[in-house]
């Protein structure tokens, strides 16, 4: 079972998360103006990297917020924790 | 004395008080402290079991969780029977009742015996290659013979009656394993002021101490055993120190969460009944110690598997540590120095020992010993072979080669009652692989040793291949310090102990003794009757991969995992594939490392703590009323109200007709419930539903429909506007909390500009439905405040009023069709109000309704249920919902309802079925067909969604989605029913008044 440090609390098992996928994922602005394609994209189509990934996790059980973290996951160790509005850096830190 | 293989002193049993066991009925005598096996062993019971395919007469290989043979039925009483437990590990006590398993008849005369006789009958893979056809015979004949022949014990049949608990535990630091290294580790953490806990499978702490007779041995110059007690008495003094004895490390998984399993009360004869039988602790480490020792390796040779032929190191245990002599004349055979331990100290107590060593020119200290003390070793010969029916007699060796391969030559048989192997040891690497670290073959100690690791762990002494006791200590003190300082701690400095002990030679391993007799059997796996012909032949079948292998062997797939098997079955397949050991790749060891109850894993998590259980404020009222309650997610809802002599059917009929022409109530609190505050509540509501909202006035209701961005239904509801800011949603009952946490994500990530505050009040207003065309005079009779007339609460509006004296929002809303009332009201009043209105409803009828009646009502109408009519799949249009659809502003998922799929014509669309035969209900998810005999595969076009019969229509009807279901009103369908199909005829989706008189009454 993960540790995640969630950028309110601290450090929590991962049972009190619900994870949310790719962070970053930005709504279109106007989507009546974009392509199927480009609205499929947006709708369906996510990274699978190996190795650094920027992900959504929500506190579900605790303070109910959203965050970012960024993770390995080939190790799956977490290499940064961000509150939602705080860019993680090219780097992931 | 019937105890005729324990010696006269020595050991740490109690000799002063004697317990009574029995095993396969049998009465025996032995002392506290020791094990069943050790107590077996004592009263010189060799046969304890039989092998799996074969059942070849078998007896202890070791003395600890390794042991693949002695397994044994617990009998404990009270629907307490517990299979497969290690007799190596059951701690003896008194009034123990055991049986061995995997018999037909007695042990020793065990009718499937006949089995190996018919061994060339039963190679590997034999269950593929001979149980294919006829297909049937697999389940009814082949199968049931086989469980019965090879069953592994009996699964209890009674409900466990015993009670398990977790412990959620942080810790600095995790040392798993109380050996030297161990304690050692344990000890320089715990002297930096560290959170340590340290836990041991066996009921001591001291690991391969226990078992040391201290022969030529110092440990800051005294023995052993001294250097043990003094650990003992420190760890006493730590108060941030927890020792877990009876305790099994059995998992390591993410993060350094590892899972433990302790054995409170097993060892017990009348346990407390306040203590757990076992207790799982849930460990969070920030840091861990492996330190977990060594398995030594079983030789392979032919006929290995005989009771009396074990490892020399648990001949060596039940000496030293349970007073047993194993074997008065005894064949010790090894590639390894450390077994000369074993002879020295059987020779100590008496037997006459004999040494093959499989070595040319053994050099190790402990070699020179056992010459000067006069035991004969036999250099550069190995075993090839044993006699012996019930225990071993003789055991046959033979010169080697330099490479291990026996010499032709003369075959020399040595008479002996018991045989000690050693084939050299293997690391237990098991944690430390579950935790993800690389395992490296280590070709100077012919074996796998801990690689790279993954989290923040180490392992210290044996378990990464460092065998002498100066190493255990010196790395379990840096170890224990290391992870201490890693965890945050200061080192405390403590100087390394000095130890003399006699210098290792080095190790020589010979993989796999073949005779030279056709025909004959080395075991590799004991407790799956795997043998090295075996693996032969899976490699000469094609079988390269060593997970292949396994799999088709079943080598190291049983109870023990191939605790004493896996490496030398590697080691084996890497010799018949002429390839380097490292290339076949080795295991991947997995959780648990012993068997684990389900017990222990349930916790108290069973029974009515299962679940958590809700139940609404009129739950009890309910029950008064006779409800029959069914499960809604965790809610405990009324079903139906059944009369004194009813069944589900009429009861369902009687309450339907009830509303439809007088009055029924039904209590909805389950609904999910949502209030909705801030200044943007309209533009929120705009954003997430696919109607729009800006324009809906104070105090009055609007349905609406959410939908994912792929465009798909995903919940409805009605929504309410309470105030200029302030609104009051209500979602479905299985799905209030997903839609808060949608509505929340949307909130904070994508729209933190909104000004909206959401805050779940399901729990806050008991909802009571009033629903039929009496419903209004029931309410207006209670009414002590406001105004419900037709003229001002129309239909989808809401007033703040008062019912019986108590303040309520009563919205006008129906999911019946009739003219329908829901009343919220505090929670606390839930009861009282709904008490309130059946007494004022009595004279007109009232009928209090379940979920079962609510879902006949609605569908008649037409009227969906997300999750039922809805599967993830279906949109608006499919449900001929455009209605309630914007055209004009964006929402959630609406670019995805123009997508070219979402348009097609032949999308499964919402439609009514009436049956032809009006008797005929369909089952819900029955398939819709063309034809009443479709040709097979046959096309489906649609299924059922919902299926009833009907009061009020006097006949069966169904909801549907159906493949361009609207174009098809009026057609002749066929729907799959038991064995064959019932003719259909397709409708629109509304089968009471369409028109909506009802509805604004
Ligand atoms: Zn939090």
């Amino acid at each position: 079972m993960l540790l995640i440090t969630c950028p309110h609390c601290g450090p929590r098992a991962e049972t009190e998360f619900r994870n949310g996928g790719e962070a970053g994922i930005v709504r279109p602005r106007d989507p009546a103006a974009l392509s199927d394609g480009a609205w499929t994209g947006y709708v369906f189509t996510r990274q699978n990297p190996k190795g650094r990934f920027h992900e959504r996790w929500c506190h579900a059980q605790g303070c109910g917020r959203w965050f970012t973290a960024v993770r390995d996951t080939v190790t799956d160790r977490f290499l940064s924790f961000h509150p939602a509005g705080e860019q993680p850096d090219e780097a992931g830190r | 004395m019937s105890q005729k293989a324990r010696i006269a002193q020595g050991g740490r049993i109690d000799r002063s008080r004697t317990i009574r066991f029995t095993f396969d009925g049998k009465r025996y005598e032995g002392h506290p402290g020791d094990t069943l096996a050790s107590a077996l062993l004592a009263n010189g019971v060799h046969l304890v079991g039989r092998s799996f395919k074969y059942h070849r007469p078998r007896g202890f290989l070791s003395a600890g969780s390794e042991e693949p043979n002695g397994l044994v039925q617990l009998e404990m009483g009270g629907g307490r029977t517990d299979p497969n437990f290690k007799a190596t590990q059951i701690e003896l006590f008194d009034g123990l009742v055991a049986e061995s398993q995997n018999r037909k008849g007695s042990l020793r005369y065990d009718r499937n015996a006949v089995n190996d006789r018919l061994a060339h009958f039963l190679p590997a893979g034999f269950y593929y290659k001979t149980f294919k056809w006829p297909a049937a015979f697999w389940t009814k004949v082949y199968e049931p013979r086989i469980r019965a022949a090879a069953g592994l014990g009996k699964a209890p049949t009674a409900p466990d009656p015993d009670r398990y608990l977790h412990r959620h535990v942080w810790t600095d630091v995790l040392v798993v394993g109380a050996g030297p290294a161990g304690l050692a580790a344990a000890l320089a953490a715990a002297r930096t002021g560290a959170r340590v806990i340290l836990c041991d499978e066996q009921p001591e702490v001291g690991g391969s101490l226990l078992s040391e007779s201290g022969r030529g041995i110092t440990v800051d110059e005294v023995a052993p055993d001294a250097w043990l007690e003094r650990a003992k008495a420190e760890l006493g003094q730590h108060p941030e120190l927890t020792v877990l004895t009876r305790t099994t490390c059995f998992g390591y998984y993410d993060h350094n969460y590892l899972g433990l399993l302790e054995k409170v009360t097993d060892h017990l004869a009348d346990p407390p009944p306040d203590l757990p039988r076992q207790r799982l602790w849930r460990v969070r480490a920030k840091q861990v110690v492996l330190a977990t020792g060594a398995i030594e390796r079983p030789l392979v040779f032919p006929d290995n598997d005989r009771p009396g032929i074990m490892l020399a190191s648990a001949a060596r245990t039940y000496l030293n540590r349970f007073g047993v002599l194993v074997g008065r004349e005894v064949v010790v055979c090894t590639s390894d120095d450390s077994a000369y331990d074993a002879a020295l100290d059987l020779q100590g107590a008496g037997a006459k020992v004999t040494v093959v060593d499989q070595r040319h020119t053994p050099i190790g200290e402990r070699v020179v010993h056992a010459q000067t003390a006069g035991i004969t070793i036999l250099r550069g010969q190995g075993p090839v072979g044993s006699q012996g029916r019930f225990r071993v007699a003789q055991l046959h060796v033979q010169a080697l080669d330099e490479a291990g391969r026996p010499i032709m030559g003369r075959v020399q048989a040595l008479s002996c009652d018991a045989v000690l192997m050693c084939g050299g040891w293997n690391p237990t690497v098991h944690l430390f692989s579950q935790s993800r670290g690389k395992l490296r073959w280590d070709e100077g100690l012919a074996a796998f040793v801990p690689g790279e690791g993954m989290q923040e762990e180490r392992s210290a002494g044996a378990c990464r291949g460092s065998w002498t006791l100066a190493e255990a200590l010196v790395e379990g003190l840096a170890a224990g310090t290391e992870a201490a300082v890693a965890a945050g701690f200061e080192a405390h400095p403590t100087p390394a102990p000095a130890v003399r002990e006699p210098v290792l030679g080095p190790h020589q391993p010979v993989w796999l003794l073949e005779g030279d007799r056709a025909g004959q059997r080395a075991w590799v796996d004991f407790q799956n009757d795997v043998t090295a012909k075996d693996l032969k032949l899976a490699n000469r079948e094609g079988f390269r991969s060593i997970e292949h292998v396994k799999r088709y062997t079943t080598n190291g797939m049983a109870t023990d995992q191939g605790k004493t098997s896996n490496v030398t079955g590697l080691a084996i397949v890497a010799e018949n594939l002429s390839r380097p050991i490292p290339e076949i790749g080795t295991t991947t060891f997995r959780p648990p490392y012993t068997p684990t109850t389900f017990g222990a894993f349930a916790g108290p998590s069973r029974g009515d703590l299962f679940d958590p259980v809700r139940r609404t404020p009129m739950h009890g009222w309910a029950e008064r009323q006779g409800a029959v309650f069914e499960d809604v997610g965790l809610w405990k809802r009324a079903w139906y109200f059944p009369k004194p002599g009813e069944d589900m059917h009429a009861a369902v009929e009687r309450e339907c007709r009830a509303v439809r022409n007088a009055v029924g109530m039904f209590d909805a609190t389950t609904l999910g419930k949502i209030d909705i505050q801030g200044k943007d509540g309209a533009e929120f509501l705009n954003r997430i539903y696919t109607n729009a909202w800006s324009k809906l006035g104070i105090g009055k209701c609007r349905y609406g429909l959410m939908l994912r961005e792929d465009g798909m239904v995903f919940d409805d509801g009605v929504t309410t506007r309470i105030g200029e800011q302030h609104f009051h949603m209500t979602t479905t009952t299985g799905g209030a909390a997903g839609v808060l946490a949608w509505l929340e994500s949307w909130l904070q990530t994508e729209w933190p500009e909104l000004q909206v505050y959401l805050t779940s009040v399901t729990e806050q207003w008991a909802v009571i439905a009033l629903q039929g065309p009496k419903a209004r005079d029931v309410l207006q009779a209670v009414l002590t405040r406001g105004d419900i007339s037709k003229e001002a609460l129309p239909h989808l509006s809401m007033t703040e009023a008062e019912v019986a004296g108590i303040p309520a929002r009563i919205f006008r809303i129906s999911f019946t069709g009739e003219l329908g009332f829901e009343v919220n009201v505090p929670a606390s009043y839930g009861e009282i109000v709904t008490d309130a209105l059946h007494r004022a409803g009595q004279p007109f009828g009232i009928t209090p309704y379940g979920t079962e009646a609510m879902h006949v009502l609605r569908a008649e109408k037409g009227y969906i249920i997300v999750g039922q009519e809805t599967d993830g799949t279906v949109t608006p249009q499919d449900l001929g919902m455009d209605w309630a659809v914007s055209k004009q502003k964006d929402f959630l998922g609406k670019r995805s309802l123009s997508r070219p799929d979402m348009l097609s014509p032949d999308r499964k669309q919402l439609v009514g079925l009436l049956p032809v035969d009006p008797k005929l209900v369909p089952g819900e998810g029955a398939q819709i067909v063309e034809s009443p005999k479709p040709k097979l595969p046959a096309k489906m076009i649609g299924h059922v969604t919902s299926s009833y019969h009907s009061a009020s229509l006097g006949r069966s009807f169904a909801l549907a989605l159906l493949s361009g279901g609207r174009a098809r009103h009026g057609q002749r369908l066929w729907v799959s029913h038991g064995d064959g199909t019932a003719e259909v005829e397709v409708t629109a989706p509304v089968f009471i008044d369409p028109e909506g008189a009802r509805l604004h009454g």
